[in-house]
């Protein structure tokens, strides 16, 4: 990994350092990855000269030229299928697709191709494609621009699925991703791209967290919340609300969703005896579910009560005046704190 | 250009009304028009009667093919052919699965096949065994596949032959991509410039996939050459169903040059895939070739095509077979005598009698292939469903030991 070379500034403060949202992380992390390796390409439709419908890539293309960021056709099966032959040639394609609901075109060159390349010729060919995917809702958007579908890519064996949730792992995460020699799904939490309350500052020198590893990012002894992507900030915010009522709520970080590091959440559900999981996505056959049967399996005698869920509910996506009853909030993890610890 | 009845039943009303059991004797002859006749843009080189044809554009790209190059052509071909048989007789004996048969694709695919340089890239189907055994890559290796030992085996890189894909189409856009990456390489522009080449069939055409490749490849002038195998039928569904158009014609709705050849004739596949490769390597790809041609035997093996095509297009097409004119032309211009044609016929006897020994002794794979490259970096998760599921059957290992220690089975 190119590191940005340190030097002193006004505040002292070294220039590795910089203060910044999970849009602006992901950018300066696709660049790093860029810098650090010319087979890495993006792709994708307007991640050229608009920088991305969410200005992501904003830039890259003016620095890195048309041929390392490629405006597409506008057909995702066509980003994907095309992203899986540059692969095989030895480049290491990153897939913007727009809007998560747009990625279903795609769906078939990734789970028949993308996933299984690598089983098929044992080991033979590898495809070491990146899809980028904004997800999660709450952006008061129109229809298939608000959705959580990594459940269905977690089931897809052969692929990994990883979401970040701040700007640091936004960072790390995606260029840690771009390394990887395994096809890896890569959700973003698109409502918090520009979120100035999560701006953070991030250390473009520092040592990153393996990725497909999950991270306690708040302790407590009560019970414990795990939770992905946009999830994650909602959790901590209930943490902290019954913080001085002595509600002591630990908080985990799934961040890789395949695999899924589930051993820091059994470490937790010993110690407290019980576990919320919070997603946007529908519950059936879920992550949360997936999170649920394992815990009963590791930690059925630790167990106070039942592992609940707050989730979005099993219809589609609503209108956009409806999703704040679809999205989980604060209120309805505290709901469901409080129904854990009366059972 | 050929003419629209071509592909078209008659309007309403030019004939006796047909039913669904019972064609009209129009719609007969048309359907069979439209399955045997190339139509006057066809490019020939070599009749069905082994007659060579003079084709201005094309000779010049097959100037090299003297008697005794033409001879390995057709040895190709009947090797090709009897392993095929071969492995169509061994399904039927049980010892493959499926088998997915090329009889009467030869031509097109030792053709095509043969136009390839080493340093090209080749994106197969699931039918293009003669394609894979032009890579040099053992017809025993294609049989894992089929008899369920194996997805594939090959390695794609030292043959330049993607493992098969069996998914209808989605190969086409994988190819484009690779083919992309030869660009952006810088190995697109000379005579050295490198190319791919990617199978398909008649059916396929109907997938986006192939689509978007098109689209694709002509907006990044990716050295791409889209082969398809016209063999008439999509399992049961004639190319009427997928076109109105002849195939090669789509090319110029997306701008690229499409070609139609004689997919039984060897040689103007050659001629044909050279030239089309050739611009690729210039830089002037993509392009698209339609080998029209007649899938002779089933989709698969256990597909029955007499329920939906007549035994009258069989017979039309086997007076068109692409190996029986290479031999007429051979022995007609005394190219060949009949101790080589002999010879190779005893050749591919053996070939197949091999094939045959190495089928019947091929092992089951180890359990614990199942769990292995599902990643390039495995997780804790799965290593420990692997140890779970090793363990249980090692469970068995040790009942079995035991039952046969106390009851002396083991002995009988």
């Amino acid at each position: 990994m190119m590191a940005a070379p340190v030097k002193a500034t006004t505040d002292g403060a070294p220039s590795s350092v910089q203060n910044l949202t999970i849009g602006k992380a992901l950018n300066l992390g696709l660049r790093a990855a860029m810098e650090a390796d010319d087979k890495v390409l993006i792709l994708g439709e307007d991640v050229g000269k608009l920088g991305g419908v969410f200005r992501i890539t904003d830039g890259l293309q003016k620095d890195f030229g048309e041929q390392r960021v490629l405006d597409t056709p506008l057909a995702e099966s066509g980003i994907i299928g095309t992203a899986i032959g540059l692969a095989v040639r030895g480049f290491r394609p990153v897939c913007e697709i727009q809007f998560e609901g747009f990625i279903f075109p795609g769906f078939d060159q990734i789970v028949s191709q993308l996933a299984k390349l690598h089983y098929r010729t044992q080991g033979g060919v590898r495809a070491p494609v990146v899809i980028r995917v904004p997800f999660g809702g709450g952006i008061g958007a129109v229809e298939h621009h608000s959705e959580s579908p990594e459940s269905l890519f977690a089931h897809i064996a052969g692929l990994k699925v990883v979401s970040c949730a701040n700007p640091v792992d936004a960072y790390w995460m995606i260029q840690q991703a771009i390394r990887s020699d395994d096809p890896v799904l890569f959700f973003e939490p698109k409502r918090l791209y520009h979120s100035g309350a999560l701006k953070a500052p991030v250390d473009t020198t520092a040592t990153p967290d393996p990725l497909f590893a999950s991270r306690t990012v708040r302790r407590g002894s009560t019970a414990t919340l795990v939770a992905y992507g946009p999830s994650v900030k909602v959790c901590l915010d209930a943490a902290t609300a019954v913080e001085e009522d002595g509600t002591s709520l630990e908080v985990i970080d799934l961040r890789s969703l395949s695999p899924l590091d589930l051993e820091p959440v059994f470490e937790s559900v010993r110690r407290t005896g019980r576990l919320i999981a919070v997603s946007e996505a529908q519950s059936e056959s879920s992550i949360t579910s997936e999170i649920a049967a394992r815990v009963q399996q590791e930690c059925f005698y630790s167990l106070e009560s039942p592992v609940l869920r707050v989730t979005g509910f099993d219809t589609p996506y609503p209108p956009s005046k409806l999703e704040e009853h679809f999205l989980p909030d604060l209120d309805r993890v505290l709901h469901a704190v409080d129904r854990a610890l009366a059972w | 250009m050929s003419s629209p009845e071509q592909w078209t039943h008659p309007e309403p009303g030019a004939g006796p009304a047909a039913t669904a059991a019972e064609p009209t004797p129009e719609q007969v002859i048309a359907g069979l028009r439209a399955t045997t006749e190339g139509g006057a843009e066809l490019t020939q080189l070599l009749t069905p009667e082994g007659e060579r044809l003079a084709s201005s554009p094309f000779d010049s790209y097959v100037a090299d093919i003297d008697a005794t190059a033409l001879c390995e052509l057709y040895r190709d071909m009947v090797l090709v052919r009897r392993a095929d048989r071969e492995a169509n007789a061994m399904q039927r004996q049980g010892q493959l699965g499926i088998w997915v048969p090329l009889l009467g694709q030869e031509a097109a695919q030792v053709g095509s096949g043969r136009a390839l340089r080493p340093s090209d890239m080749a994106f197969p189907s699931y039918r293009e065994h003669g394609v894979a055994y032009t890579r040099g890559i053992d017809f025993r290796e294609l049989l894992g596949i089929f008899r369920g030992t194996d997805h594939s085996s090959w390695d794609f890189q030292k043959h330049g032959f993607h493992p098969y894909t069996i998914v209808i189409g989605n190969q086409v856009l994988n190819a484009t991509g690779y083919a992309m990456g030869q660009k952006f390489e810088g190995k697109v522009g000379d005579d050295d410039g490198e190319a791919t080449i990617v199978y398909f069939g008649d059916g396929a055409t109907s997938q986006g996939d192939v689509a978007e490749g098109f689209v694709w490849a002509a907006v990044y002038d990716a050295p791409v050459v889209f082969f398809c195998q016209n063999n008439q039928w999509a399992i049961s569904e004639p190319t009427e169903r997928q076109s109105r158009l002849p195939l090669y014609q789509r090319a110029r709705g997306y701008g690229f040059p499409g070609i139609r050849v004689d997919g039984n004739d060897v040689l103007a596949c050659l001629a044909v895939s050279r030239w089309a490769l050739d611009e690729c390597r210039h830089g002037n790809g993509p392009v698209l070739i339609e080998a029209f041609t007649y899938r002779m035997d089933a989709h698969t093996t256990t597909d029955d095509p007499t329920r939906y095509r007549l035994s009258d297009e069989l017979e039309v097409w086997k007076h068109k077979d692409p190996i029986e004119r290479v031999r007429v032309h051979l022995a007609r211009t005394g190219g060949a005598d009949q101790a080589f044609f002999d010879d190779v016929q005893a050749e591919a006897d053996r070939f197949a009698a091999e094939l045959r020994d190495f089928c019947f002794n091929m092992p089951d794979p180890p359990p614990e292939r199942i769990f292995a490259n599902v990643y390039a970096e495995s997780s804790p998760a799965l290593e420990a469903q692997r140890e779970e599921y090793l363990a249980y059957l090692e469970g068995f290992a040790t009942e079995d030991s035991l039952a046969g220690s106390s009851t002396g089975a083991g002995e009988r």
